[in-house]
């Protein structure tokens, strides 16, 4: 029981399928009712896909756990209509401190760039995002979510999938369509299709406990290496809603679980920490270790894995949520195209090959960042610690200091869905990179690029269009003119695109790049349209 | 750029001594934290990856 918040009970409810006995086939069944569950069902609702949405338990997370949620998937979650709530209940930050031992090492500034509607970071427990996003789901017509079901087993025929459910009424099979397994790390789902989950365990443990005080610490982030509190190890401090304060402590590879998580063990850690006897009392706690590990392939036949039951990552940096929200906003777009026989199956062979090269990238990141914290050899440390002496006095060293590289979208830069470039370009934006957002005023009224893309393919050109729309097949993009449908009275927009009269975008329904000109030729953008969806 | 291979440096022995005098009064453990800080100074100062690469291959490391 926590302090600050009370955990909803959601009610069991037997489905009419169950108690009838009728075997039905649904076009979506999605496993897993946490963050990446609950984002694939608000998706697949808002690209007209119905969804049954199974969850083994009857509540939220359990606990703070993930934390951080940066911008870019903030962005699709307003797409869905559910950001507001999370940034005004969430804590926004920009400012964090390095110390090394009792010395403050140097401190960074996020920066975040003007023009943008949402933040670059916000903490938020994990409980309040889902609780946001369950009253999402509840509103949508077309999602069905069901608690207190847990799939025992699953097999594949040619063109369904057929899933044992077990309930508290006994055991009963659903079919589908397809399935988005989202049922993080120790994925079920993913054994019972036989993937293979590979790639490095790490042995150290780290302690996280959620404390409620009051604190006039200023809203920034806290990273310690081997501070005189908790010597050889690493700490962090972060502030979440409702004056609840997230501890991170790395315990090392001999630290007992069970007895560290004991509260007669973490809050003389806590006291040592902040270092005077404010009052505080302890709400969450728990002791976990963390692998770097993805599995071998995204899709197997008609089960499409995403979050933590496609890749597990260090918590340095923010990576597993964040990109698990990622995977889902890649995929459903191309499922809908699939199901719809707009587009070849072929296209959602791209969601593996998009997906797990952004996989790897945060994979690369996060090991990096624990090599960097949690130092292997007398060697390594001795680097580390070589690093963080000279970043004090010394510039240069300070990207060397690595306390989590924050989570960013990563770019499909060699995706088979991308026209290559025919002209130059310059400006940040990179083909296959999700489209930054910038402020633009339509219909007289303020407002932003992200939210004036449509749910398909947009083609954005700056100056007059020749046409309203470009098709190919059934795929149909409409025209967005800036100068005559949206206004860029600031600028930003051709300095974001480096646009120039003619200067034309195709974005895809995730609003990735998917192709770019210095000129509006319908008949590259057929063809670019019909590549980005491997027509 | 590559990997400079011929002496490069104005009166070697002086420099040698000048290296060996500066960790004099260091432990071995100071001396190799040393060590670590000369490696990161001197790697920021030459930058080009390819000069790096080459000199950790040069010195017996393992390189990709």
């Amino acid at each position: 029981m926590l302090k600050t918040y009370t955990y909803p009970r959601f009610d069991y409810a037997p489905s009419a399928e169950q108690r009838s006995g009728v075997v039905r086939r649904h076009p979506v069944v999605i496993v897993g009712a946490g963050p990446i569950g609950l984002t694939a069902a608000l998706d697949c609702a808002a690209r007209g896909l119905p969804a049954v949405l199974l969850d083994d338990n009857d509540t939220v997370s359990i606990g703070s756990r993930a934390v951080c949620y940066a911008k870019r998937p903030l962005e699709i979650w307003d797409r869905l209509g559910c950001a507001d709530r999370m940034v005004k209940k969430g804590v926004s930050w920009k400012v964090g401190k390095v110390f090394f031992r009792d010395r403050l090492s140097y401190q960074f500034d996020l920066l975040p760039e003007t023009g943008h509607k949402m933040p670059a970071m916000i903490n938020l427990q994990q409980y309040y995002l889902e609780e946001y996003m369950i009253d999402q789901v509840l509103r949508q017509e077309r999602i069905e979510l069901r608690w207190k079901q847990k799939v025992i087993s699953l097999r594949q025929e040619a063109d369904h999938v057929v899933l044992t459910v077990e309930t508290p009424d006994g055991v009963f099979a659903i079919e589908a369509d397809w399935v988005i397994a989202c049922d993080g790390a120790n994925s079920d789902v993913r054994k019972m299709v036989g993937g293979e989950f590979t790639g490095h365990f790490f042995q150290d443990r780290f302690l996280i406990a959620d404390v409620v005080m009051k604190a006039d610490y200023p809203t920034e982030r806290w990273f310690w290496f081997d501070p005189p509190f908790h010597p050889g190890q690493s700490a962090l401090l972060h502030r979440q809603a409702d004056d609840v304060w997230r501890i991170d402590f790395q315990l090392g590879r001999e630290a007992d679980a069970t007895e560290e998580k004991k509260p007669e063990r973490i809050i003389p850690r806590v006291r040592a920490m902040l270092g005077d006897d404010r009052e505080f009392e302890l709400e969450w706690a728990s002791v976990y270790q963390f692998a770097c590990r993805r599995i071998d392939n995204f899709r197997y036949g008609r089960v499409l894995f995403a979050g933590d039951a496609a890749h597990q990552v260090s918590p340095f940096g923010a990576r597993g949520a964040n990109t698990g929200v990622q995977d889902i906003d890649n995929l459903t777009w191309k499922l809908k195209l699939v199901m719809d026989g707009a587009a070849p199956l072929a296209l959602l062979d791209t969601y593996d090959e998009e997906r797990a090269f952004a996989a790897d990238d945060n994979l690369m990141n996060s090991t990096r960042s624990t090599d960097f914290i949690s130092p292997k050899s007398k060697a390594s440390r001795r680097y580390r610690d070589a690093v963080l002496e000279l970043a004090e006095d010394n510039a240069f060293a300070r990207p060397l200091v690595n306390s989590g590289r924050l989570s960013k979208p990563t770019p499909y830069v060699r995706s088979s869905l991308n026209t290559p470039d025919e002209e130059s370009f310059s400006g940040r934006t990179r083909l296959g990179a999700n489209c930054d957002d910038a402020p633009i005023a339509r219909d007289g009224a303020e407002g932003w690029l992200l939210n004036a893309l449509g749910e398909g393919f947009t083609v954005l050109t700056f100056g007059a269009a020749p046409a309203r729309e470009v098709t190919s097949g059934r795929i149909r993009a409409a025209v967005l003119a800036v100068g005559d449908d949206l206004m860029d009275r600031k600028g930003a927009l051709a300095e974001r695109y480096d646009g120039r009269p003619g200067t034309t975008y195709l974005i895809r329904p995730d609003q990735h790049v998917a192709a770019r000109w210095r000129s509006f030729d319908t008949a590259k953008i057929e063809r670019a349209l019909a590549r980005a969806v491997r027509a | 750029m590559e990997l400079r291979g011929t002496a490069n440096i104005d009166d070697p022995d002086g420099f040698y001594e000048e290296l060996i005098d500066s960790q004099r009064n260091m432990s071995d453990e100071e001396a190799a934290l040393m060590n670590c800080k000369l490696v990161l100074i001197l790697a920021n100062h030459i930058g080009d990856r390819t000069v790096l690469r080459e000199a950790l291959r040069r010195a017996g490391g393992q390189t990709r």
